[in-house]
């Protein structure tokens, strides 16, 4: 347990020395989300009638960007192949880093989640949803991010093949996320969707890095 | 029995064996098929509602029974290669996967063509049909995944993590119409219960289920082959089969 909390330690003060990779998945989101108005259509009713969709579908392109930075870079220079063998257990680095990965990327895109919200039309009700939803569901896509990541870090162009590799996988999320937080925005009920994030998140957070570790050890081998 | 386990293990005895099996399977696969075919196409009644549409059903239905299947059979055979480092166990994964991705396609090719008359629709974001189109980008980044690395042993390891992690799917896909009460009709065939499709109709179904497992078989056992002597083209045999063989 010590292990694992001093492995976050790590990352994240990794990650936040160059504060790029803090900002960039954040200004991406507001980015991609502030093309929709100009893309679609700025009447306010179509509008809150797609925002469900265009922040989930947002939150999840920035969250797969900023995979990389946490597994590349250490994959790169070979300290992920030194923590292996400094005897902490694959499971427990990539607990740390998905964990990191969601302090640093996650968290703020759902504390950003509500003004994008407000941008979009969205009424109060649905905004707060739409932030707990996304508090359930962006820890799951950084779990399941970590297998595609392991899987693809030890390739040339590991980037694009991340992307056919995880987008599936998202999908779960992504449809309950969205739907979600659309009920909430007719006013219909939404605690069934919100299990469900629940549910799939347990579910990734305990298996995904069994997965991911058996695939950092393939890549690294 | 354990000894016949160990030479399934060896490329060369599998070799050997996949050329005694082939005739049989792929024989039973093209009588069942013709069985079938004539069953369903023209010994079957039309559907009271559907009419003569309802025959796509035979092409439909085990397509997409096999598109599950493969994947199965892919994961699990990745699996035993992972636990018990099983070489052949991996090239059987891997020969599983574009198999699977074209049945996956013809399952959802085929229920487009169905859908439009019945449904109004070719295509509907309903549960199954998002579940399998998913199952097809799951063997998609199978097959990317595994020709992305230049080394044959990592890829084959990758590819059964990746198949496994997917295996999620295949419940999903499963239930999708129990779960979701949408566009899809529910099962028909069950393995416990009673079926609820008339036995005129079963009979036929069962037998195109059956014409397309063995083809999966036969097929599988021809890419499996090829593969082995792309893998194992230094090997002696290999050698000598191929000089002979030209020769």
């Amino acid at each position: 347990m010590s292990v694992t909390i001093s492995l976050i330690k790590r990352e994240i003060s990794v990650v936040m020395r160059s504060q790029s990779e803090f900002i960039y998945p954040l200004a991406f989101f507001v980015m991609v989300t502030s093309m929709f108005p100009l893309a679609v259509t700025p009447e306010p009713l179509q509008l809150a009638f797609i925002a469900p969709g265009v922040i989930w579908v947002a939150a999840l392109l920035s969250l797969l960007l900023s995979l990389h930075a946490f597994y590349q870079a250490d994959y790169e220079d070979g300290s992920l192949e030194q923590l292996l063998l400094s005897g902490v257990s694959g499971y427990s680095i990539i607990v740390a880093k998905a964990f990191a990965n969601w302090i640093v990327t996650g968290l703020p895109l759902v504390i950003m989640a509500p003004f994008i919200g407000l941008l979009l039309n969205l009424d109060a009700e649905a905004n707060l949803v739409a932030m707990f939803a996304l508090l359930l569901g962006t820890p799951s896509l950084c779990f399941i991010g970590a297998i595609g990541m392991c899987l693809t870090m030890g390739l040339r162009n590991g980037g694009v093949l991340l992307t056919i590799l995880v987008l599936p996988l998202f999908i779960p999320v992504l449809i309950f996320g969205a739907s979600c937080v659309e009920a909430a925005s007719v006013g219909r009920l939404y605690n069934g969707q919100l299990a469900v994030l629940g549910a799939i998140l347990i579910f990734s957070a305990m298996l995904a890095p069994f997965a991911a570790s058996v695939a950092m050890k393939i890549s690294i081998d | 029995m354990w000894k016949w386990f160990y030479q399934l293990a060896s490329p060369r005895y599998f070799y050997g064996m996949s050329y005694r099996l082939i005739p049989w399977l792929s024989s039973i696969a093209l009588i069942l098929l013709v069985a079938g075919v004539v069953m369903g196409l023209l010994l079957s009644p039309a559907d009271f509602k559907q009419g003569n549409t309802v025959r796509i059903m035979y092409v439909h239905v085990p397509a997409a029974y096999l598109s599950m299947m493969v994947y199965v059979v892919m994961a699990l055979t990745g699996a035993i290669g992972l636990i018990w480092r099983i070489k052949m166990a991996y090239v059987v994964s891997i020969s599983c996967a574009s198999i699977g991705a074209v049945f996956t396609l013809i399952a959802l090719l085929t229920g487009a063509i169905w859908g439009r008359p019945t449904w109004g629709t070719y295509w509907v974001w309903d549960a199954r049909l998002t579940s399998e189109l998913i199952l097809l980008f799951l063997y998609l980044g199978v097959l990317s995944l595994h020709s992305a690395f230049d080394d044959k042993k990592s890829a084959d390891k990758a590819v059964a993590v990746l198949a496994l992690v997917g295996l999620v799917n295949i419940p999903i896909i499963h239930f999708s119409v129990e779960w979701w009460n949408t566009l899809h009709q529910s099962a028909s065939l069950s393995k416990f219960e009673k079926p609820s499709i008339e036995t005129s109709m079963l009979i036929p179904l069962l037998t195109m289920i059956f014409a397309f497992k063995f083809y999966f078989f036969s097929t599988l056992a021809h890419k499996v082959r090829a593969e082995i002597l792309i893998r194992e083209k230094q090997a002696k045999w290999v050698k000598a089969l191929i000089s002979g063989e030209s020769s």
